[in-house]
């Protein structure tokens, strides 16, 4: 297995910035908008954002959960892979909200299909977005798009991307791995 | 990634201590989806469940289905008393018929120990015994055992005891087995006609005296006294048993500390507990009756998970 290196911690953290100012820019104090970043790894991301967010732009009163899709998922029984779930926590209804789905990596949709539908435990939102630091394209099952996107990546089926937090990983970072 | 040891639910004694943390973290996740405005999720939807219940029950029925319908599945239902059982059809063949239509998981509960098992050998599909005879109850027990770790934080180190009719009670052998793996310390607690010899080669102490064995405890689960199951007379009168092996508010003011009072249910009022107890902030009843749901959520997810249906 090789693996290249796609993004630094440096450069990582100027996308982190641009997206937050992206979000800002249209969300402004985010009175009627949530951030909700999809288990497990989608939550580090949106942890970033909401750092970014309340500690540069003030905005502490942000309602920001985390989604766990692992029910809604449409491969259950289908492969060897034994679907464990994570956390939910949002703490909070989304009625008539406007929600910033949040996750590092989008690849061929299906986990978004799947929040989307989780979604709708909530509440029904005014309307949804979808934030990406890393998109796949040319790899998409379905007709999903990110709104809001940090960089894209043409990295073919044998490929895969892993993107590392620090808290989690030890070092920001993100990989193209290639079996 | 994990997953369940067995492809049955047959009793605890088959998990491993690992199958019961795995259990418990999914139910944690189901306890958090149950508490939504929207309580149902779409990963059994294309599951076909079978309940069959050869004795009766309110609590486990409604309870595991609940269960199956907050997670999608298709449900279908099916009492002793108005079946072909009472024509006399055999067990293997009653469930092979409704297997033929195509069901993937049977909930079965039955008065003869070992039901549970016999048709695990004998049919294609996943067994859940929801209570064979005075063998096992093993959801019930994962339910207590959910219910004190919510409680305390965790299940080892905690003393149990278990009160009342051992002898007849599938519910405190599948909670010895269920405690025992996880690390708790258990005593049972009744008269000497309703505990079975030989129950310390399971781990357990006995004790006699109730208001010692409550002193000594953490959390005392409070069994029914089974008259149903009782073919001749255990002890001399309810009355006698009451005072006994009956607690009352009084009983537990003159502890030290106080203990969390739990019972499988359904209650005998005025018999094994006082309505004071039942429905004292020490109780915990009620949770565990809405922890049943949440566990049995997970005990069917896990074994789904496992039938395997897209391989082709």
């Amino acid at each position: 297995m090789s693996q290249k290196l796609l993004l630094n911690a440096k450069e990582i953290n100027i996308i982190l910035q641009r997206l937050a100012c992206q979000l800002v820019e249209n969300h402004r104090n985010f009175e009627n908008s949530v951030l909700i970043g999809i288990q497990p790894r989608g939550s580090f991301l949106a942890n970033r954002l909401f750092e970014i967010l309340k500690m540069d732009y003030g905005l502490t009163a942000l309602a920001y959960g985390k989604l766990d899709i692992t029910f809604y998922r449409d491969d259950f029984r289908r492969g060897d892979k034994v679907l464990k779930a994570n956390e939910t926590d949002i703490d909070f209804i989304i009625e008539n909200k406007h929600v910033v789905l949040i996750d590092d990596v989008l690849f061929t949709g299906r986990s978004i299909r799947s929040a989307l539908t989780a979604l709708q435990s909530f509440g029904r939102p005014s309307k949804i977005e979808l934030l990406t630091l890393i998109d796949r394209r040319f790899s998409r099952h379905l007709p999903i798009q990110p709104d809001y996107n940090g960089r894209k990546v043409d990295a073919i089926n044998n490929e895969h991307v892993k993107v590392c937090w620090k808290e989690n990983d030890g070092e920001d970072a993100i990989y193209v791995l290639k079996n | 990634m994990k997953e369940l040891s067995v492809s049955n639910l047959l009793g605890i004694k088959y998990l491993t201590t690992e199958d019961l943390h795995l259990i418990f973290e999914t139910a944690d996740q189901f306890k958090e989806v149950i508490n939504r405005p929207i309580k149902k999720v779409p990963s059994l939807r294309d599951i076909t469940i079978a309940n069959l219940f050869f004795e009766n029950s309110t609590r486990t029925r409604l309870s595991f289905e609940l269960a199956e319908k907050r997670l999608s599945a298709d449900v279908i239902n099916f009492s002793a008393s108005s079946s072909s059982v009472t024509k006399g059809e055999t067990l293997v063949d009653t469930v092979n018929n409704i297997l033929a239509m195509k069901v993937d998981i049977v909930v079965m509960r039955h008065p003869n120990p070992g039901a549970g098992v016999f048709l695990s050998k004998h049919v294609k599909a996943s067994i859940i015994n929801a209570g064979d005879g005075a063998h096992e109850h093993p959801t019930q027990a994962l339910l207590d055992a959910f219910s004190i770790r919510e409680k305390y934080g965790d299940v080892a180190g905690k003393k149990i005891v278990i009160v009342g009719d051992i002898m007849h009670s599938r519910v405190a052998l599948s909670n010895i087995f269920t405690l025992k793996k996880l690390g708790a310390e258990v005593k049972v607690c009744g008269p000497t006609s309703l505990i079975p010899k030989h129950i310390e080669s399971l781990g357990v102490k006995v004790e006699h005296n109730l208001v010692k064995a409550l002193q000594w405890c953490d959390i005392a689960n409070m069994l029914r006294v089974q008259h149903e199951r009782m073919e001749h007379s255990y002890f001399p009168s309810t009355r006698e048993y009451v005072q006994q092996y009956g607690i009352n508010k009084a009983l537990l003011e003159t502890l030290t500390k106080p203990i969390t009072i739990m019972h499988p249910g359904p209650i005998n009022r005025g018999v094994e507990i006082t309505s004071d107890v039942a429905d004292s902030e020490h109780s915990i009843i009620l949770n565990q009756v809405e922890n049943g749901v949440a566990i049995r959520m997970a005990v069917v997810y896990l074994l789904a998970s496992k039938i395997k249906n897209y391989e082709n």
